[in-house]
């Protein structure tokens, strides 16, 4: 199972109680939304969720296994940043072989597997292309394969729908919301987003 | 829901091994450590040291190829009886102040200049900026030469404008020693002045001269109440290296007069060179480079504290 | 641009202008002319009537010859680079490094760790030549290009790692979070992300100290002694005097080739050098 419990998780940074007493369960393949006015502390839990924030106190677990404290790398997560983060130096394929290089996966399997989310996601065609030679909606593109080659349990989205129009917005959702459910591995997605109020 | 789960964290399975070191180097603070060990020991075994050697050596006899033993501060009596050092500390703190003063007014007064658009532009910045490059002492040779009382070439341009009528010894009169080294390091310092300053100004939008000047402010005007302001951080840390760059001068002074005629150029560094290394008298020469210590130090904190209160505003 | 009339132009701008870039230029072109004149023009006095200072009509090559085959000259150059190579390569390794460190890393101490290296930049060579020659004697490094090459970085390590922290800082820290997410340990998000992005800065550093190594002098000059082992500063200015006579000509030809290879590096890379000289002042 890929469910993602969240016990008691506090956060201080000096004296600012960013992230107070938040518990939260989800269950596989479940789909989460955190929303909230800005500063309330989503992503500081998104980030905490992913290690990239230390834990004051609480606990996260992942599929029954404790992960506070572990780096990212041993988490098996994925996470699409709010300005997509692309690797500016390389190009849309070694940005989306790049997790699984570093897993050592073998040369063949990456092809494969890069391909494949490619083609999901209709950036076949761009794959030798650089991050500055795609549109805003390429890149967004890029960043969610990059998170989907890897099949990972866990799906982080942090404001990953401010950038794009209403109708690319519920595409792009429902498309990623898809791609999970044809592989074999658990997985689960929360996603964060700035209230319209 | 009770708690069947490992307590410990566990990697997903699946996850690659990790060594230890790889696991260690994942703490942020012993991945700092790693990466500052070599700077740290380059700069503590070739700098920190030497300063506590220096300091030690100062307080000590010693002579090339004889250890000392301990003195007290009978170096620094010395020297502060030795007239040649008082020398060397006037003409240190007037070539400094001088020059700083001259390649400042110089150096921005070329910065306005260049910070208006004509063709070739870049390549005359580029160019500008060869005194700068140029190894110092190579370009000091020059100077030398053109320095010459007998075949000076500057001698003869300013006797065809009918300016002088007999030579003028540049490097050999005592008068004049301290005027021509200063001339050179003014040369040699304006570039660097400049086109930092360019910098500067290059950053100050042009919208606020021409609100300032639909004000009805003047060129001046605007100078003083636009330009210069805004201009005043990147010049007080140009300033600041420039003076302790100055001040522990050696290069310029070694090569065209050693320091003479009759001390009239002796500086810091060239009065400490000749003390320690050509007669090897190590702990006097220490003392005399140590000497520059205290006044850096106030100069830097100075301009320091300056920086920080111009930045504040 | 100066608005107004034309006169005005000119006397405001172009003629300060030239006069600025015919002072700071001269010396070279003074440089350049000695090289090539022969040595009975050479040592005509300035008031004898046949002085042509400005040009010669019998150019030879023969001082830049007895330079390049009856001095050391050639050693000498060999010397420089090597040291300036090995020197600029430690302080663009450890530069690199702690940049990154103090800039992206959050550690106990680091402000003041800055702060000192700072402090060591504004530490002049001619405060601590003397003890400096005593300790490389006594590890006896003396009179060997090792000499320079470890103690040249002193001054060019806290240059290049300030220039590297101006530069990492507008590397945003989401590509390495991005990256340690993706399955990267800190090491590799440096080594893989952080630092290719990061080339432009570090080859301003690198021909900044490339510079700033050759024009190095009282270091060479105390360090060194063995005529065979001098850098081109200190060979130029010693070794080309024989008492109180000065061979004008050689020393004009030395002056100008040791002058060569920096101009090149410089002329190939001028818009980070000055990218460099100015970030590090307002940095």
């Amino acid at each position: 199972m890929a469910q993602v419990i969240i016990r008691s998780l506090n956060k201080r940074f000096d004296e600012v109680h960013a992230v107070k007493d938040v518990n939260l369960d989800i269950r596989d393949k479940e789909f989460v939304v955190l929303v909230g006015p800005s500063g309330c502390g989503k992503t500081t839990t998104l980030r905490m969720v992913a290690g990239l924030e230390s834990i004051t106190s609480g606990r996260i677990l992942i599929d029954d296994r404790v992960i506070n404290n572990l780096p990212p790398m041993d988490r098996d997560i994925a996470m699409v940043f709010q300005n997509y983060a692309l690797y500016p130096h390389m190009s849309v394929y070694d940005n989306m072989a790049f997790g699984l290089r570093m897993r050592k996966f073998d040369r063949d399997d990456i092809a494969r597997r890069v391909q494949e989310a490619a083609e999901i996601l209709g950036i076949h065609e761009l794959l030798r292309r650089k991050p500055r030679q795609l549109s805003g909606g390429q890149r967004q593109r890029v960043a969610l394969g990059r998170a989907i080659v890897r099949h990972p349990q866990v799906f982080l989205f942090d404001e990953p729908l401010s950038n794009l129009d209403a109708n690319c917005a519920s595409r792009c959702a429902w498309s990623s919301k898809n791609s999970t459910t044809g592989s074999a591995r658990p997985q689960s997605m929360s996603r964060t987003t700035r209230s319209r109020r | 829901m009770t708690f069947t789960t490992l307590a410990t964290p566990t990697a997903y399975a699946g996850s690659p091994r990790r060594g230890p070191v790889t696991r260690l180097l994942e703490d942020e603070r012993w991945l700092a450590l790693v990466l500052l060990l070599p700077t740290i020991a380059l700069l503590g075994l070739f700098i920190a040291y030497p300063f506590f050697k220096g300091v030690e050596l100062s307080v000590t006899d010693a002579k090339v190829g004889v250890p000392g033993k301990f003195v007290g501060l009978q170096n620094f009596e010395q020297i502060w009886n030795d007239g040649i050092f008082h020398v060397a500390v006037w003409n240190t703190c007037v070539y400094t102040a001088i020059t700083t003063v001259l390649k400042l007014a110089l150096g921005l007064w070329l910065a306005l200049l260049l910070n208006n658009n004509f063709k070739g532009k870049a390549f005359t910045r580029a160019f500008i900026l060869l005194p700068f490059i140029i190894p110092t002492v190579l370009s000091t040779l020059a100077w030398k030469w053109m320095f010459d009382p007998t075949f000076s070439v500057i001698n003869w341009m300013l006797y065809q404008l009918g300016i002088i009528h007999s030579r003028i010894n540049w490097l050999g009169d005592p008068n004049l020693a301290l005027v021509s080294v200063i001339i050179v390091n003014v040369w040699r310092g304006v570039p660097f002045y400049a086109i930092s300053l360019l910098a500067g100004l290059q950053t100050i939008s042009p919208e606020l001269h021409e609100a300032a000047a639909i004000d009805g402010a003047r060129a001046w005007q605007r100078f003083r109440h636009v330009t210069w302001p805004l201009l005043l951080p990147v010049t007080l840390v140009i300033v600041l290296f420039s003076v302790i760059q100055t001040f522990a001068d050696f290069q310029l002074v070694y090569v065209l007069t050693g320091g003479g005629p009759a001390n009239a150029t002796q500086l810091f560094a060239t009065y400490a060179y000749q003390i320690g290394i050509g007669t090897g008298l190590l702990s006097q020469g220490a003392t005399i480079s140590l000497a520059v210590f205290p006044v850096l130090l106030l100069v830097v904190i100075v301009q320091l504290l300056y920086i920080r209160r111009v930045e504040t505003h | 641009m100066i608005e107004g009339a034309s006169w005005r132009r000119w006397v405001f701008f172009y003629i300060p202008l030239t006069a600025f870039i015919v002072a700071l230029l001269f010396p070279f072109y003074w440089m350049l002319v000695t090289t090539v004149r022969p040595d009975g023009e050479l040592y005509r006095p300035w008031n004898a009537p046949n002085y042509t200072p400005f040009w010669t009509m019998h150019p030879t090559l023969e001082h830049i010859k007895d330079l390049l085959t009856e001095t050391l000259f050639g050693t000498w150059m060999f010397n420089t680079m090597v040291i300036s190579i090995a020197a600029t390569a430690i302080s663009l390794f450890c530069g690199l490094l702690a940049g990154y460190a103090l800039s992206r890393l959050k550690f106990p101490f680091a402000g003041s760790l800055g702060t000192m290296i700072f402090i060591t930049y504004l530490v002049p060579q001619t405060l601590l030549f003397i003890p400096l020659a005593d300790i490389i004697r006594n590890f006896r490094l003396g009179d060997s290009p090792w000499a320079l090459i470890l103690t040249y970085p002193t001054f060019l390590i806290p240059f290049c790692t300030w220039l590297m922290m101006g530069y990492f800082k507008s590397i945003p820290k989401e590509l390495e979070e991005c990256a340690r997410i993706d399955g990267a340990t800190r090491w590799r998000a440096m080594v893989y992300i952080i630092f290719p992005i990061a080339v432009p800065g570090i080859l301003s550093a690198g021909i900044f100290a490339f510079t700033l190594s050759w024009n190095e002098f009282i270091y060479a000059l105390v360090f060194l002694s063995s005529p065979d082992q001098k850098t081109v500063p200190v060979g130029v200015t010693s070794e080309l005097v024989r008492g109180d006579v000065f061979y004008w000509g050689e020393l004009m030809a030395g002056a100008l080739l040791g002058s060569i290879p920096v101009a090149f590096v410089y002329s190939f890379f001028v818009e980070h050098y000055v990218a460099s000289l100015t970030g590090s002042v307002k940095g």
